[in-house]
């Protein structure tokens, strides 16, 4: 092909949905392949990977994020089910996640409320805007849940996801070397903290590592998103 | 996995209808989970055919967030703006929300 045959090619091809949906799923296989054979290492997150591979390739290629987005947008549509998937292992566990009731509401309690006061607290010591603060306060909740809290008490809806996804991924990154630090086994204890503290990509994590630590992901994301909920605007009105 | 699709996206639309008709501010997949849950507690399991695509889907979670991840790069001016200051909450936070859960939990769990 000459040269401008194939610049011409490329031309058509990146304004197709089908290059970057195929783009997106390729960087995430080659992505899990490096994480799997580095033993499911934390720091080689397959969702940091894939997207570093992404990034780059959008950059030398100049293409902007939307019309990245027309392709990858089948990829992200696929949340919406795989979290109605969560209800599978939650009832394969059931019995388990029962006896462990109690656990589950006093670890909730304590996580939600770290998770939001010890955000806002550093925010403020730090001196962020209020709106800042206010996008901050519920990073640790799945996008829509906080999104749709920073919308209602004044914060900055975009900057939320960003910070929520950023949290996600902090959070799937650390989970594994802290409770190993706090020489905590119990996969039911890891898993829950994961969801509770790094919403969906904690979760994504846990189901790498654990299937009971998947299911107790789930339950934790799930359950701090409704007391998130109803904890934000509580401690934002303490703060005046 | 026909009809494991249908069930995953029946109960996520179902989930959005009653989101919307009540105007519940949790997403509409959540409250499908919960439905679907409840269904198959009743119904006492899942079938092999809607266990087999959810747990090959759960694996794989993990894709799903890939297109997000990429987005963070259109707000890079928000790390470039409150830098520093930002990074540290969330890392301090995250890393404090993770541990007192842990912690908590076994405490309870043990006693």
């Amino acid at each position: 092909m000459m040269p401008d045959e194939v610049s011409s090619l490329w031309v058509y091809l990146s304004e197709r949905p089908l290059t970057w949906l195929t783009v997106t799923v390729s960087a995430y296989a080659l992505a899990d392949r490096v994480a799997l054979a580095a033993k499911r290492h934390p720091l080689l997150n397959p969702v940091v990977l894939a997207a570093l591979l992404i990034i780059a390739l959008l950059s030398v290629t100049a293409t902007p994020f939307p019309v990245y987005f027309e392709g990858a947008q089948f990829v992200h549509f696929m949340l919406g089910p795989a979290t109605v998937a969560l209800a599978i292992p939650l009832v394969d566990n059931i019995a388990t996640v029962r006896r462990s009731a109690l656990p589950i509401a006093a670890a909730l309690a304590a996580g939600a409320t770290v998770a939001v006061v010890s955000t806002v607290g550093l925010g403020y010591l730090f001196g962020l805007p209020r709106d800042v603060l206010v996008s901050l306060a519920p990073k640790s909740v799945t996008t829509p849940i906080a999104m749709g809290i920073a919308e209602k008490l004044g914060g900055i809806p975009p900057l939320t996801a960003v910070l929520v996804i950023s949290t996600g991924v902090i959070g799937a990154i650390a989970v594994t070397p802290l409770m190993n630090l706090l020489r905590i086994r119990d996969m039911r204890a890891r898993g829950f903290a994961a969801g509770v503290a790094a919403h969906g990509i904690g979760t994504a994590r846990a189901f790498q590592v654990d299937p009971l630590a998947g299911a107790f992901a789930g339950i934790g994301m799930a359950l701090n998103g409704a007391a998130t909920a109803l904890l934000v605007p509580f401690f934002l009105l303490l703060l005046g | 996995m026909i009809n494991a699709l249908v069930v995953l996206l029946g109960f996520q639309l179902a989930g959005e209808v009653v989101a919307r008709l009540f105007a519940i501010p949790i997403p509409g997949p959540v409250i499908g989970a919960g439905a679907l849950a409840a269904v198959l507690i009743v119904r006492g399991g899942a079938g092999s055919e809607v266990r087999t695509v959810a747990q090959t889907v759960l694996r794989n979670l993990s894709l799903m967030f890939v297109p997000a991840a990429v987005g963070v790069i259109e707000y890079r001016e928000v790390f470039a703006v409150y830098g520093l200051p930002v990074v540290i909450t969330l890392v301090v936070s995250t890393v404090l929300a993770l541990a007192s859960t842990a912690l908590v939990f076994r405490l309870v769990a043990r006693s």
